[in-house]
């Protein structure tokens, strides 16, 4: 089993493609679609790499990303946050709201797998 | 017929004649004929009230005491006449101007309108007259007792001269009631009561004359018996006492102007300055053929009468004496006429004073408010005015009842004149000096009254009887410095020179140094001025005292608009540039022009030319000047509430800019927000694209299956970006107005079923039931716009309607105003309440579905149906989702 990267992301045609392929990059990797339970979903097994959608429908990834930072063991979670909006500002607000790194949409494929291989320590 | 019998018929023959020409003048005057009424000779003749009983009888009196000293009392009033332009024309100038109606009055007046000024000098007219009536009436009961011996050969008669008395003063009053107060004029002239004064003084001269001619002619042999009889006796003996002839000359020249009567005859009834010209040498005239015969009088009748006879009686006794009875009944007729004369002006000039400044205030202020009408004034002006006179005769006649036998007639005459002379520095102060102010004017006057009273008045009821002999020769407790007669240690003087020395020392010193260390109050200085420079307001020459004056004035006025510091700059600089000192320039026609400059900035060119004009005299202020100021006046206010209008304004405005400010800024925050959303939906599916793009093309050992649904999600999303642009253009077009309306007529019910045709059943299958109630509604309207909207109203419930048999009703009808509506509700869950307030506006959509739209459709369906000239809405309420279209059966065009 490889290591383990979990992808938070409502549109489901974007997260089949980061899953096909970080799959064939030898991640284990689970889903979730909306921002609600999102908090829950992390903690109830707590990936290697998060990647997480700045827009989700119920809750707002940045105010995820607070809540999880606020949490003692996550604090170190690595944090990949993708967002559509290009603007610097949106930057600013995923690297101050705790993000490791942050990426704008449309991304390459192997930006996307490296950012996640560094981010998993390989 | 017993002589008693014959005066009382001859006194009351002589007042019914002198009724007779004061009515007679009345009615003249009042119908305007009485040209002769009003002549400078009547003017003049009313002068002599000047020559009371006292001169009548007391001069000869007087020359058999103290020799000439008696012309003294005639040289004053000559000195005043001749001079009449320093003094007397300026003062009947300005009582002309300012309807003076007493002397009390014109110094009121002159010191800002003083009441205790005015109530001052009524009170030392009071008190100066009362005794001058007593002695009035005293003559008439001694000239009464002199007949009391009856003519030679009749019996001796038993005269009760104060009854005598009594009868006099009640009958006087009386014509004085009827005569002086029969209208209420405001220039207080009294045409009858002058024309018989007039003629009292023709009686009296040729009563004198006829005394005068007997003595010279008939007893002493001619004019030439006469002298020697002069030289002969102790009268040709009189040595001059230089002192007593100067301080006397100047007492009766200042009474000749202060004594109430005579500022009533000289001012009050003055008809037209130019009489003075006349009376300035026929007044003199008059008295000079007054004082002719007192010597020869009093020579012969101490030659003649035994001694011991009264010398103040020589008049009458004289002729009485030689058997010449008609001669001693004119005599008496002329010191009767002496005493009326007297006794009426004063009465009239004394009430005149008591009902203006004394009685008329109390009665205003107790009556309450001055909003009487004016003919309760008038009466009760009259009513006053009445029994002021009848109170002054009255009090005249107490005091010569409580004090018969008193000092001799001349002493009382002229401690009489002290008193009056007290008013002379403040009204000769007011009339000449810009200074003098009212505060200068009560401190002058109440001490001049207190040493009169004091030095004068009080001894003259004679030791023992006011004064005791010890305070008369030792002082008060002891202190000589005080004694009253000897005031300061001055002693050995005559006691009629010291007190009128001490009384008006002090009276003009109190004056003169108060004034110097107080302020007048504006309405005094404007009256100071007016009453210095009377004569310069009509345009005469302006003299150097006069325009530092109006410097000053200027100052003050400058001072008042400018403030003082920019005044002062003026105002010096002008000085230097004339090469004075001080601060006070010539007042020429340079500066007078900057001024106006200067003033013409703060209150308009105009008004700063009436205001300079007004003080330097130059010109009067025109009708015109005034239209001018009124005209420049109502120019500032229209200017400053123009101001004000802009004022208003440009806070309107200010108000506006901020709101469109705000406006803006809250459209950047829109247009950002806007420009964020729309790179979120651009970006969104170019993800998907660009990630399956590159995953095609670097797997290439991807199986059939698996490239065919990449290629289908890359269509996908392909697909949604070109409907993404095609309704942001569209949405674009229909915001900015740019749409063209393609127009045309078709059934409602063939476009709903067009629109449930194609939007019914979506790609993956789910189908909608849509249930069309449209009756035969035919529409004129864009029919492919609409169609669009219905359009989207059916996907979207198709989309969202989450049961699973969706249904949508729609049902359509027509209003009574020609409306069409149409209803479209499906059996969904509804949408939520938050969502219902923004779902027309752009990218707002339902978060929790993943329906692939951009949430712009509701906000194009809104844009559609205002071109249609028609709403779109939501109902909330209803089972499900339920929107509600209404537009006009047909559109104008201007809707587009």
């Amino acid at each position: 089993m490889g290591r383990h990267v979990l992808v938070i992301e409502d549109e489901q045609n974007i997260t089949a493609a980061i899953t096909f392929i970080l799959s064939r990059d030898g991640w284990d990797v689970s889903t979730h679609a909306n921002g609600v339970d999102a908090l829950e979903a992390v903690q109830a097994r707590v990936p290697d790499v998060l990647i997480l959608d700045a827009m989700l429908p119920g809750r707002s990834g940045y105010d995820i990303l607070r809540d999880l930072r606020a949490a003692p063991d996550l604090q170190e979670l690595p944090v990949l946050m993708l967002t559509a909006r290009g603007q610097a500002k949106d930057r600013a607000r995923a690297l101050e709201a705790g993000a490791t790194q942050f990426m704008t949409k449309p991304f390459s494929n192997t930006e996307v797998v490296d950012a996640v291989r560094t981010l998993g320590g390989l | 017929m017993s002589a008693l019998n014959l005066l009382i018929a001859v006194s009351a023959g002589y007042v019914l004649v002198l009724f007779i020409v004061a009515w007679g003048a009345e009615r003249a005057a009042a119908r305007g004929r009485g040209g002769w009424v009003r002549a400078p000779i009547v003017y003049t003749l009313s002068l002599s009230v000047y020559c009371t009983a006292w001169t009548f009888y007391g001069a000869v009196g007087y020359a058999a005491r103290s020799g000439l000293e008696f012309v003294t009392i005639y040289l004053g009033p000559t000195l005043v006449m001749l001079g009449w332009w320093i003094v007397l024309r300026k003062l009947v100038r300005i009582g002309r101007r300012n309807n003076i109606t007493s002397i009390a009055d014109l110094v009121s007046s002159r010191f800002g309108k003083s009441n205790t000024l005015a109530v001052g000098v009524t009170l030392i007219a009071v008190i100066g007259t009362t005794p001058y009536i007593a002695l009035q009436l005293q003559s008439i009961a001694l000239s009464f007792g002199a007949f009391s011996g009856g003519f030679t050969g009749a019996p001796a008669e038993e005269v009760d001269v104060s009854q005598v008395a009594a009868w006099s003063a009640l009958g006087l009053a009386l014509f004085t009631i009827v005569f002086g107060t029969r209208r209420l004029n405001v220039n207080e002239r009294h045409h009858g009561v002058v024309m018989a004064i007039a003629v009292e003084a023709v009686v009296k001269l040729v009563a004198l004359l006829a005394v005068g001619v007997f003595v010279v002619w008939g007893l002493s042999g001619g004019v030439t018996g006469t002298l020697a009889r002069i030289d002969a006796s102790a009268i040709g003996q009189w040595q001059m006492q230089s002192p007593r002839w100067v301080g006397i000359t100047f007492l009766s020249a200042a009474a000749f102007l202060c004594l109430p009567r005579m500022f009533h005859v000289l001012v009050v009834e003055n008809e037209d300055e130019s009489f003075l010209r006349t009376a300035s040498w026929a007044f003199p005239a008059y008295l000079m053929l007054m004082s002719l015969f007192v010597v020869p009088i009093a020579v012969v009748g101490l030659d003649l009468m035994p001694a011991g006879a009264n010398p103040d009686l020589f008049v009458l006794t004289l002729p009485l004496s030689q058997g010449r009875e008609g001669l001693a009944v004119l005599a008496f007729i002329g010191g009767f006429s002496s005493a009326t004369s007297m006794v009426i002006v004063a009465a009239i000039a004394v009430s005149t004073m008591v009902s203006n400044h004394v009685v008329m205030p109390i009665f205003l202020r107790t009556s309450g408010t001055g909003a009487l009408v004016s003919g309760d004034v008038r009466a009760a002006v009259l009513i006053t005015r009445r029994f002021s006179i009848a109170g002054v005769v009255g009090l005249g006649y107490v005091y010569y009842a409580l004090s018969t036998g008193g000092a001799a007639l001349a002493q009382i005459g002229l401690i009489s004149f002290s008193g009056a002379v007290q008013v002379l520095p403040a009204m000769l102060g007011g009339l000449f000096w810009r200074g003098a102010n009212r505060r200068g004017a009560i401190a002058g006057l109440s001490c001049g009254f207190a040493v009169w009273t004091y030095a004068l008045f009080l001894p003259s009821f004679g030791a023992g009887v006011v004064f005791s002999e010890a305070l008369i020769e030792t002082g008060p407790w002891g202190v000589t410095l005080l004694r009253p007669q000897a005031l300061f240690g001055i002693a050995g003087l005559d006691p009629l020179l010291h007190g009128l020395f001490w009384s008006l020392a002090l009276n003009v010193g109190a004056f003169v140094v108060v004034s110097l260390a107080t302020f007048p109050q504006p309405l005094e200085r404007l009256q100071g001025a007016q009453f210095v420079n009377v004569f310069q307001q009509t345009g005469g020459r302006v003299d150097l005292a006069g325009r530092s004056a109006q410097s000053e004035d200027l100052m003050v006025m400058a001072q008042r608009i400018l403030g003082t510091d920019e005044a002062l700059a003026l105002f010096r600089g002008a000085a230097q540039a004339q090469g004075l000192a001080g601060f006070l320039p010539e007042p020429d026609a340079q500066f007078l022009e900057r001024l106006e400059r200067a003033l013409a900035g703060s209150v308009g060119g105009a008004t700063a030319h009436a205001m300079v004009s007004q003080i330097t005299g130059g010109a009067s202020v025109s009708v015109e000047d005034l239209m001018a100021v009124a005209d420049e006046t109502a120019q500032i206010m229209e200017y400053s509430s123009r101001l004000e209008a802009q004022s208003e304004e440009l806070t309107r405005t200010a108000r506006q800019l901020r709101s469109a400010n705000q406006k803006l800024t809250r459209l950047s925050v829109q247009k950002d927000a806007f420009l964020s959303q729309i790179s979120h939906e651009l970006r969104t599916p170019m993800t998907s694209i660009r990630s399956f793009s590159d995953i095609m093309r670097a797997a290439p050992e991807m199986s059939t299956a698996e490239r065919a649904e990449f290629a289908g999600i890359i269509h996908a999303e392909a697909e949604r970006l070109s409907r993404l642009l095609d309704d942001l253009l569209d949405l674009s077009v229909l915001e900015n107005g740019q749409v063209n309306l393609n127009l045309r007529e078709g059934r409602l019910a063939d476009v709903l079923a067009q629109a449930s045709a194609a939007a019914a059943l979506g790609e993956d299958g789910k189908r909608l039931e849509v249930v069309v109630a449209a009756g035969d509604v035919t529409l004129n309207t864009d029919l492919d716009r609409l169609g669009q909207v219905f359009i989207n109203l059916i996907s979207n419930a198709r989309k969202y309607c989450r049961v699973a048999a969706p249904r949508l009703d729609i049902r359509a009808w027509t209003e009574a105003d020609g409306r069409v509506m149409i209803d479209f509700v499906d059996n969904g869950e509804g949408i939520a309440r938050d969502l219902q307030d923004v779902m027309f506006e752009k990218f707002s959509r339902d978060s929790d579905q993943k329906a692939g739209g951009a949430g712009l459709g509701l906000a194009i369906c809104r844009q559609i149906m205002a071109r249609l000239g028609g709403t779109i809405e939501y109902l909330p309420g209803r089972a499900g989702a339920a929107f509600r279209i209404i537009l006009p059966q047909t559109a104008s065009v201007a809707a587009a």
